[in-house]
């Protein structure tokens, strides 16, 4: 069953539909074919965390599963993350600190945060480090990311809602709503499916 | 990074997966956590033609303690382990070598079966197994068996699995009661692959050494048991001299290879060390039970 297969999940509370071949992995499938490139991909074997998503509230590095795997599945992106214009705390935190450079790596940093204060919600400084040692950053040095980490876990104690914030109403309660995403998804899934069949020929040829 | 194309099954019960693997043989493998086997895909070190993802089984989503035996089914994850009080309380050695592999990001998808099903000589687990004397359950086409770990671990990445065999479930005794433990590594970063690591079991009855395990990784094509340390160890009273006697022993019966990572020598003085430091903590916690 190497032909691409319909893959139907939820990211950030909204509804994605796409067509993908097994071997296309949840990260490509994330940015290619549901349009969100928040989510980067660094070394793509596992070993930089710049992928790192939520999966039914499961930190996971995305370059590291395959799309369908993540059938019915809830996502969580960066781009969950802000309500808006409003950074979310780890965000705000992070942007305090400087605890970015050139960005890269931020998404995974953040969401692999987001796992570890909810999980840990008062930790350590040794704590900090050991959550964020799976990912890498080749610009801060690490030591604002850790300052911006403990910044942000006593932000979010004086916070009532928490870590991880509900997706915006819009997208997740109405699917009226999370259609209008799907024009432009059955779009990209298209153009998608016609490269791999370019490849597909290449590989014939 | 791409990996390349492969045909996709994922069965809903062992049966399937079972004759999926019996009709594949060695062109397929099983898709567990992935936390190995996607990488090595990536890179298409590995390529196989078909992929049995087995994490529709739900039936081995499991973690059970029964009869002083924990049992994990094939899609426990390595998260859902470490988390686990019963992991806590009957096998501590195993709840703290979990917590060094690889990231949290990693062992929310890792699954311990897959670990100990991938061998890979640098594994915390496959040590765990091999020092407390664990199985593996493998189900193929004849049916199931069970394994030792002695007769798991063949070579790097290596086991004495039939290509058409699913290992459904890992079995770790507890700790002997009153046991002290200890799992020591040494590696660059907090969770990346350890240049050696030790874990070791240790009671003591009467004031003398009464049960002695010792597991090394990253010193050899497989986990090893350092069976003449162990030796060394039983019989004889605690003392700092006993710890670095069998450190020696150790260092005398591993043969590590050198990679870019640390010489063989390194390693090998390295695994002495951590050794020696193991037994010192497993001694503090072993309770004298006679």
């Amino acid at each position: 069953m190497r032909a691409p297969r319909e893959i139907a999940l939820r990211i950030n509370g909204a509804s994605y539909v796409g067509r993908a071949e097994p071997r296309k992995t949840l990260a490509d499938f994330i940015r290619e074919d549901c349009g969100l490139t928040g989510t980067h991909l660094g070394c793509e074997h596992g070993v930089c965390g710049a992928c790192t998503i939520l999966m039914n509230g499961d930190a996971v590095r995305s370059c590291l599963m395959f799309a369908v795997q993540a059938e019915g599945a809830e996502l969580m992106t960066v781009e969950g993350l802000a309500d808006g214009d409003r950074l979310h705390p780890i965000q705000q935190a992070f942007w305090e600190h400087h605890a970015l450079q050139c960005g890269f790596c931020t998404p995974g940093f953040l969401m692999t945060t987001l796992e570890f204060l909810r999980d840990t919600p008062r930790p350590t400084d040794r704590e900090i480090r050991e959550g964020l040692s799976g990912n890498l950053c080749r610009c801060t040095g690490y030591q604002n990311i850790v300052r911006a980490v403990a910044a942000a876990a006593d932000a979010l104690a004086s916070t009532p809602h928490g870590a991880v914030r509900p997706a915006p109403p819009d997208a997740a309660a109405d699917p009226a709503a999370a259609g209008t995403g799907r024009p432009a998804r059955k779009r990209r899934a298209g153009a998608s499916q016609s490269r791999v069949r370019r490849k597909a020929r290449r590989r014939g040829g | 990074m791409k990996p390349a194309a492969f045909d996709y099954e994922a069965p809903e019960t062992v049966e399937e997966a079972v004759a999926l693997l019996g009709a594949h043989g060695d062109r397929a493998k099983v898709l567990a956590g992935g936390q190995s086997l996607v990488p090595l895909m990536n890179m298409r070190l590995a390529r196989p033609e078909v992929v049995v993802d087995i994490n529709r089984i739900r039936s081995l989503d499991y973690l059970t303690a029964d009869a002083g035996v924990l049992a994990f089914g094939a899609l426990c994850r390595q998260r859902a382990a470490e988390r686990s009080a019963a992991v806590a309380r009957l096998c501590p050695l195993l709840g703290d070598a979990l917590a060094l592999v690889g990231h949290a990001q990693i062992r929310n998808r890792g699954t311990v079966v897959g670990s100990l099903a991938h061998a890979d000589p640098a594994a915390e687990l496959c040590a765990v197994l091999a020092a407390l004397g664990g199985t593996v359950t493998a189900v193929g086409p004849g049916g199931a068996r069970s394994i030792p770990a002695e007769d798991l671990f063949v070579s790097y990445l290596t086991t004495s699995l039939d290509p058409r065999e699913l290992v459904t479930e890992a079995r770790f005794p507890a700790l002997p009661r009153g046991a002290g433990w200890a799992w020591k590594e040494i590696s660059r970063r907090h969770g990346d692959f350890a240049l050696a690591g030790v874990g070791v079991v240790l009671a003591v009855r009467g004031g003398t050494v009464a049960h002695a395990r010792i597991a090394l990784i990253g010193v050899g094509p497989t986990a090893v048991r350092a069976s003449r340390a162990e030796r060394s160890l039983v019989g004889a009273a605690p003392s700092d001299g006993l710890w670095e006697d069998a450190a020696d022993a150790v260092r005398s019966e591993v043969e590590p290879d050198a990679d870019i990572h640390a010489s063989a020598e390194y390693r090998r003085h390295v695994a002495g060390v951590l050794t020696r430091r193991a037994l010192v903590e497993a001694a503090t916690r072993a309770r004298d039970a006679a």
